[in-house]
């Protein structure tokens, strides 16, 4: 039942783009078609899920029992540089079209603080080795979730009179305020 | 020497307005979104991020002979995590109740792309002197934003501004300002504004 309500308030009450403001950069960029932000998604609930593994293990089984947990952000960020180098890879190997289409967001993956963020908060909770699995997951289904309601709506924005100094990033924004607020909705459900 | 003045300042002022990380470049937007409740957390974390990039841009620049391009990244990330450390560390001592405001913020400004960006796009190409005032007009345009928003946010959402209260009496604080969604709508106002008075400045 814990686990649930892990899940659910990472995808959706606490959602990590809206909610929180971890991700953003790739939210903003990422997110002008409908493809490339669902294979985004994906890559990033993937980096999250392992790299919520091996944190939790680096983090309690090296750090905490040599007393070293001043080297926590170095130890942490490394990891995940490392994961992302390995992702890559992997992605340019098994499908070169979705390797361009990603592009230089890609390696970025590595400064997308939601990774981070997501390592460092499961630290702050407290939470077991099961917990901050079922956290990465959650939080990257959240992640995936707004950016492809994103892209949905950026794609049909293409039509609409936007005023022009808000075209682009301006108007970008907003639509994640409104997002925010019918997120913000979600906040009963437990 | 006139003319190596002027583009030494040129360097300093271009982060501040003209290339300003988050207005123009939208760079570093998460802790700018998630921290300014208040403008005094915007000037925390402003000075905050100010103080790790201008010393790991100046570190960087000093080892920008030494470091192997392949290798560049991580190390850039490395000397970043370790000023961010010594941040965290400072602001934790010092002012407890910053750092519980900014709770997890602090250590992500790690993963702050204004400042890898920086590292990359200049340190690791120019001189010491230049490194400093690049980084320093970076880090004084982050915070002057910062502040802009946090204030703007805490004037609208709490009726205060530096926790002094500013509005009049019975003025109903807009409670959504403070919420997440508040941060996006004055950020994409802002962005809007600014684009308005960049075309206004070159109109003239």
């Amino acid at each position: 039942m814990n686990l649930i309500i892990i899940f659910i308030s990472a995808a959706l009450i606490n959602n990590f783009v809206l909610m929180q403001f971890l991700g953003i950069c790739p939210f903003v960029g990422v997110s002008k078609k409908m493809d490339s932000a669902v294979s985004m998604g994906l890559a990033v609930t993937f980096v999250m899920v392992i790299s919520a593994a091996v944190t939790w293990l680096i983090y309690h089984l090296l750090l905490v029992p040599f007393d070293m947990q001043i080297l926590e952000y170095v130890s942490f960020i490394l990891v995940i540089a490392s994961l992302v180098q390995l992702v890559e890879m992997f992605i340019r190997k098994v499908s070169k079209p979705l390797y361009d289409s990603l592009g230089i967001f890609l390696p970025l993956i590595t400064t997308n603080c939601a990774i981070l963020g997501l390592a460092l908060i499961s630290v702050l909770k407290d939470y077991s080795f099961i917990e901050s699995v079922i956290f990465g997951v959650g939080a990257g289904v959240g992640f995936t979730l707004a950016l492809v309601i994103m892209a949905g709506i950026r794609e049909e924005l293409v039509l609409a009179p936007v005023p022009k100094h808000f075209k682009g990033a301006g108007i970008t924004m907003i639509i994640a305020g409104c997002l925010g607020l019918a997120f913000m909705g979600f906040s009963g459900l437990i | 020497m006139s003319q190596k003045k002027v583009t030494l300042f040129q360097e300093f002022l271009k982060g501040i307005w003209k290339e300003n990380p988050i207005l123009v470049s939208l760079l570093g937007l998460c802790p700018t979104l998630a921290v300014t409740v208040s403008a005094e957390n915007g000037l925390a974390m402003g000075l905050a991020a100010t103080f790790v990039v201008v010393s790991s841009s100046v570190i960087v620049s000093i080892l920008r002979k030494i470091i192997s391009p392949q290798v560049r990244i991580a190390s850039f990330i490395v000397i970043i995590a370790t000023f961010v450390t010594i941040a965290d560390r400072f602001l934790a001592a010092y002012y407890p109740d910053i750092s519980t405001n900014l709770g997890p913020f602090i250590p992500l400004i790690i993963v702050n792309c204004m400042i890898l960006g920086r590292q990359e796009a200049f340190a690791s190409k120019n001189n010491i002197g230049r490194s400093f005032l690049d980084a320093f007009g970076v880090g004084i345009g982050f915070t002057v934003v910062l502040v802009l928003l946090g204030g703007v946010r805490e004037i609208l959402g709490s009726g205060t501004l530096f926790g002094v209260e500013v509005m009049w009496n019975n003025f109903h604080p807009w409670a959504v300002m403070i919420l997440p969604p508040g941060a996006f709508l004055a950020l994409g106002l802002m962005i809007g504004v600014s684009n308005w008075l960049n075309e206004l400045g070159e109109k003239k």
